[in-house]
């Protein structure tokens, strides 16, 4: 190993300590409500995530049993079936996978990772939160509102989303779908700027970028790109609120409505779906970039081993996070844009599958010649690897325009993206959760639960979700509630659907036993220990477990290598913590 | 959408000027050792409140970008006219650049010491702001009593949507500089103030360059501008 | 190592299923057999990678899997392997590209001698028109639509007396000879939906957009709207057949004109309007 001396004895001040003054509850209304202590801030927001995703969740139940039983129920009528779709996606993509990613992993692991006593914004970050509470409630109130909540689709494209064709649509429901949004952005504005700023100022001594674990590296960039897509959806949500209650016509052209001509003249509905998609896409990776960060770690962390080829990975992250911007109309092949745009997204869209194959590479090389302990995390890990290469893969089809042209809104894309940004990075949320919930709660998720919970989701997920590519290569389109009498659909189809949603159902109710294996540990649980799974990361060298107010104890610790400090030829054991500075190093902590 | 890819093209050449300070190019793996060996890229001293507003303005400038792009997008279907420009837009310009040039001095005065310049000077940007605000209303009131509603012309409904979203940055800005106000006032020493009044200040000069943008979309300049420029160039 | 077993399993049962699954596209009835081709080439180099890669991580569960006092290799990179690898995906990546961006300029350039097709989609039901002996479709506007004139076309104009209108009926195409496809909607979005003719586009109220293609088989063929566009989308069906040429010409024959449909009588008012509606604009 390259020694490397100082630079002389003027040290640089840590820039956390004395700049920020901790802030103290004194009450336990301001210890555990409003809390503004980033750990709270992050349970409450995983906790309100998971909320909300249980009642996607069981809108997917609804659906599927509409979509394999048709006729049998008759509350799902196609009003029914499109309200659950469009609050199914729009929770699933927002409210449960950006909110837990950043909100509640971003809250939990940054200030941890990084070394620092909280987020540099603490009275913001508990802003953010309420905010987001907020928005989650406006968008449960859409389903008490008269008309029900909008089911315009999780695109909400415009003429329809504020028509009265669609549910919603003159009723309530599309105002207040687009107010939740508008009160998210904000929400989330608030503390992407704490998630931003920590990772750069926050850090503690030594921890220099190419020494953050790959987790930061993922979230940091992933909150960068939402700060900077979701203006372009808080855009499009104004611009189409102004169309729905002042009558504008910024995307509503001349249109006959059920025999009525329109007041509107003139608008482009064309300019909401480029808006939407600048943000869309770009949401994609907001969910999938913590996802690969985070996943990194655990491959190495329970492989025993250092990630392979960090500076790729990190290269491919910020790669990855700059492409993303500029692929969005992929979306968009067959909307009747210029057509010779299909040529300029199609090259960028397969370019981006380049960094991303990298990243797997890497993922799997970490394996070989590893010490692969078989833990649930690293169970939930090899999953992702699994589903995330399986959806990406279909996503060169999509991506390749004209091979997108008989896919695009069929049941192939939305077995797509379920793989690619539904299935694969739950397994990561799960993997995730199993990994870190010894550290916040002190002790370990309970091994029998979590693996059962871990085989049925697994596999059924892929039985839920590779079958259904077929259903969508037969023809059948997305976001139709039934099939009726179709030439071209054979009856095998039937049957496949009702195969589908019984692996649908089976794999929901697995989820209610990890819900319960997450309240039965808090008490039951084995006792964790500081350090279980013997990693080098910073969380994991807290004062205490759960990590007290302020992480660290007296002094915060102090850097001295990279994160993948595994199984290092020639060390004690098989790993070396960030904060030990080794054998080696002249001169202790400072 | 061309306007927020500029836009965004600068936000990445900053980005990717920093980051190649980073020494993304390095082996972690090499470098075990004394912490203090690459200060360059440890966390830098700026205070973290101004990095944060320097990220926010860049997710307002975004923000705007898209505003104008959309703007950019709608202007070329069959049904665009151009709207009314009220004189009094001028009039506000002057003010906001007013209250600009006070939060500047603000910012000097603060770190002369000076309390009776600073809370001078804090006073006029916050009251020019709130001329601005006004006057923007009147610009409403001018625009309305020439029938020119929010709903039949798409470049008023534009109008009134881009101007009521800088106005609200403004507002929100003058809740922080009306408490520095009040904290200069009752006293507090100006060293203290420094802080907020920087960041006011630099809030301020960048809305100040929005609106100046905005104007001259609204106005039809900036695509005046854009055809001289394709016409230059074919 | 139960997980080496399963990864190993879902290689396998994803290949046979691939391989044995009845679902399969429909057969092919245009001119698209290109994009089954790039969608086959696509299948092989995407099958190919997906078992590579769920096979050599089950390879490495199993050899490399926890046992007492084993310790994990040190290798921070390889320069070579990664650069190798970069290589390898890049000329994968471009071999489905490069035939996919040929294939689209294919079908992004319409034939000369393309006749045009207009569809018209209203929630929830398809409209046709064709250009009647001129070959000329009249122009249309959504602001003169009314009971008498369902689809807007311009009375004023000479080029539309004699188009021929299909409203809410079926479509007849004759084989063999491309079409162009104008796609126009009077309230939301839609699309226009044949699987076995492949191509598929959103119709755009306020604008037309179109796609080509050739039917080469005759018989009958059910539309299917593929954009959401309210309560009905899952119920917005229609027919296209594609007949023979004499077929073709007996169905043509049978079918009025806008003239016809408006008749003398109606002329005036819908022309008054149309003025009315220029005047507006
Ligand atoms: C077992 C879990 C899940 C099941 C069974 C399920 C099922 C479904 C079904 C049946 C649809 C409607 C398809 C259609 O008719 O077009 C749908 C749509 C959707 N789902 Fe899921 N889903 C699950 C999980 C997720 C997750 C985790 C995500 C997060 C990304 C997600 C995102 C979406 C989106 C964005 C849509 C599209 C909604 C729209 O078309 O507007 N789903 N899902
Ligand atoms: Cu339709
Ligand atoms: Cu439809």
């Amino acid at each position: 190993m390259v020694d490397v001396t100082p630079h002389g004895a003027d040290l640089i001040p840590p820039a956390e300590v004395g700049e920020m003054e901790l802030y103290h509850p004194h009450s336990w209304w301001t210890k555990y409500v409003f809390s503004q202590d980033a750990k709270v801030i992050a349970i409450q927001y995983s906790g309100t995530a998971l909320a909300i995703g249980l009642v996607a969740l069981v809108l997917s139940w609804l659906m599927r049993l509409q979509l394999g039983f048709p006729g049998t129920f008759d509350f799902i009528t196609p009003e029914a079936y499109y309200q659950f779709m469009t609050m199914h996606g729009m929770i699933m993509v927002i409210y449960l996978l950006t909110a837990l990613f950043l909100g509640g992993f971003g809250n939990y692991l940054i200030p941890l990772m990084v070394g620092a006593r909280d987020m540099v914004f603490p009275y913001v970050n508990m802003l953010s939160y309420w905010i987001y509470l907020l928005a989650v409630l406006v968008l449960v109130a859409s389903f008490f509102a008269p008309g029900g909540p909008t089911g315009a689709g999780w695109t909400l494209y415009p003429p329809q989303a504020i028509l009265s064709g669609t549910p919603g649509g003159t009723g309530p429901g599309i105002i207040l779908m687009l107010v939740s949004l508008i009160l998210f952005i904000i929400g989330f504005t608030m503390g992407g700027l704490n998630y931003v700023v920590t990772v750069l100022q926050g850090r503690t001594r030594g921890m220099t970028l190419m020494r953050l674990p790959l987790t930061v590296w993922g979230i940091f960039t992933a909150t960068v790109m939402a700060l900077l897509a979701f203006p372009a959806l808080f855009v499009a949500c104004v611009m189409m609120l102004f169309d729905r209650a002042i009558g504008s016509s910024f995307f509503m052209p001349a249109i006959v409505e059920m025999g009525e001509q329109s007041p509107h003249n003139g608008g482009s509905p064309i300019m909401f779906q480029h808006l939407f998609w600048f943000f869309g896409h770009p949401e994609v990776y907001i969910v999938a970039l913590p996802a690969f960060g985070i996943v990194s770690d655990l491959i190495s962390t329970h492989a025993r081993k250092n990630i392979f080829g960090y500076r790729m990975m990190v290269w491919a992250i910020v790669g990855i996070g700059a492409l993303s911007f500029v692929v969005w109309a992929h979306h968009m092949y067959v909307s009747g844009m210029h057509p010779y745009f299909g040529f300029f997204f199609a090259t960028t869209t397969l370019i981006i599958a380049v960094p991303t194959a990298i990243k797997v590479y890497n993922w799997v090389l970490t394996l070989w010649r590893g010490d692969i302990h078989l833990t649930i995390p690293m169970l939930f890990a090899l999953a992702f690897i699994v589903t995330f290469v399986n959806g990406g893969l279909t996503g060169l089809f999509l991506g390749n325009v004209v091979v997108d042209v008989p896919l695009s809104d069929t049941m192939f894309v939305v077995a797509h993206f379920h793989m690619v940004m539904g299935v694969a990075p739950i397994m990561v949320v799960f993997g995730a959760v199993y990994h870190w919930y010894p550290k916040m709660t002190g002790r370990m998720l309970n091994e029998w639960m979590g693996r059962f919970h871990f085989w049925v989701t697994f596999i059924g997920a892929y039985l839920i979700f590779f079958p259904m590519h077929y259903v969508g290569l037969v023809g059948v389109p997305r976001r139709y509630p039934e099939l009726g009498d179709t030439a071209f659909i054979p009856p095998s189809v039937h049957t496949l659907n009702e195969f589908i949603t019984v692996a649908a159902l089976t794999v929901g109710f697995a989820q209610l036993v990890f819900l319960f294996n997450l309240f039965w540990s808090i008490r039951h649980g084995k006792e964790a220990g500081d350090n279980p799974w013997r990693a080098t990361t910073l969380e994991w060298q807290t004062a205490g477990t759960p990590p007290p107010h302020g992480n660290f104890g007296k002094e915060l610790p102090v850097v001295y290598r990279w994160a993948y400090d595994y199984s290092v030829p020639g060390a004690a054991e098989d790993f070396i913590a960030q904060n030990d500075p080794g054998p080696a190093t002249q001169g202790g902590p400072a | 959408m061309s306007a927020i890819l500029i836009f965004l093209a600068l936000v990445t050449a900053v980005a990717g000027w920093w980051l190649a300070r980073q020494r993304l190019m390095s082996k972690p793996w090499l470098e075990a050792g004394p912490v203090n060996a690459f200060p360059e890229t440890e966390a830098s001293l700026l205070h973290p409140a101004k990095l944060g507003l320097g990220v926010f303005l860049a997710v307002v400038g975004a923000l705007f970008a898209l505003f104008i792009s959309a703007y950019f997008m709608r202007m070329v279907y069959a049904d665009w006219q151009a709207a009314p420009m009220p004189r009094l837009l001028w009039l506000n310009t002057g003010m906001l650049l007013l209250a600009s040039v006070a939060l500047q001095c603000a910012v000097v005065a603060a770190h002369k010491g000076q309390v009776d310049n600073l809370r001078l000077a804090l006073l006029v940007g916050a009251l020019t702001s709130v001329a601005f605000l006004g006057g923007q209303l009147l610009a409403w009131r001018d625009l309305a009593a020439g029938g020119y509603f929010a709903a039949e012309n798409p470049a008023v409904s534009f109008f009134y949507l881009i101007t009521a979203m800088h106005g609200l940055h403004i507002i929100g800005g003058l809740l922080v500089l009306g408490r520095t106000n009040v904290r200069a006032w009752r006293g507090e020493r100006p060293a203290k103030l420094t802080l907020t009044t920087e960041l006011c200040a630099m809030y301020w000069h960048v809305l100040l360059v929005v609106w100046l943008v905005l104007f001259a979309v609204l106005a039809g300049w900036a695509a005046d501008f854009v055809d001289i420029c394709r016409q230059l160039l074919s | 190592m139960a997980i080496a077993l399963v990864l190993v399993l879902v290689v396998v049962g994803s290949v046979l299923f691939h391989a044995l699954s009845p679902w399969w596209w429909t057969p092919i009835a245009s001119n698209w057999g290109y994009i089954d081709s790039t969608l086959v080439a696509t299948f092989w180099i995407t099958g190919a990678v997906f078992s590579a890669v769920v096979l050599f991580m089950a390879y490495c569960v199993y050899r490399f899997r926890h046992k007492e006092g084993q310790k994990a290799a040190y290798e921070p990179e390889s320069r070579k392997l990664e650069s190798w690898l970069t290589l390898v995906t890049a000329v994968g990546v471009a071999a489905m590209l490069a035939p996919g961006l040929y294939v689209w300029k294919q079908f992004v350039t319409v034939p000369k001698d393309a006749t045009e097709v207009e569809v018209v989609a209203q929630q929830w039901q398809w409209s046709y028109r064709l250009p009647g002996a001129d070959g000329k479709l009249g122009t249309s506007n959504a602001r003169l639509i009314n009971a008498d004139n369902p689809l807007g076309i311009n009375p004023e104009d000479p080029n539309g007396q004699d188009d021929v209108v299909v409203e809410a009926a079926d479509l007849h195409l004759p084989i063999d000879k491309p079409v162009k496809m104008l796609l126009r909607s009077i309230d939301v979005l839609h699309d226009f939906y044949v699987p076995e003719f492949r191509a598929k586009m959103d119709m755009v109220p306020g604008m037309v957009t179109y796609f080509w293609f050739t039917p080469t088989r005759t018989g009958t063929f059910e539309v299917l709207c593929a954009e959401l566009c309210g309560t009905g989308h899952g119920f917005m069906r229609g027919i296209v057949m594609v007949d023979t040429e004499q077929d073709y010409t007996s169905w043509l024959q049978q079918q009025s004109t806008f003239a016809q449909l408006t008749g003398p009588a109606k002329v005036g008012a819908l022309a008054d309007q149309a003025k009315a509606v220029a005047a507006m604009e």
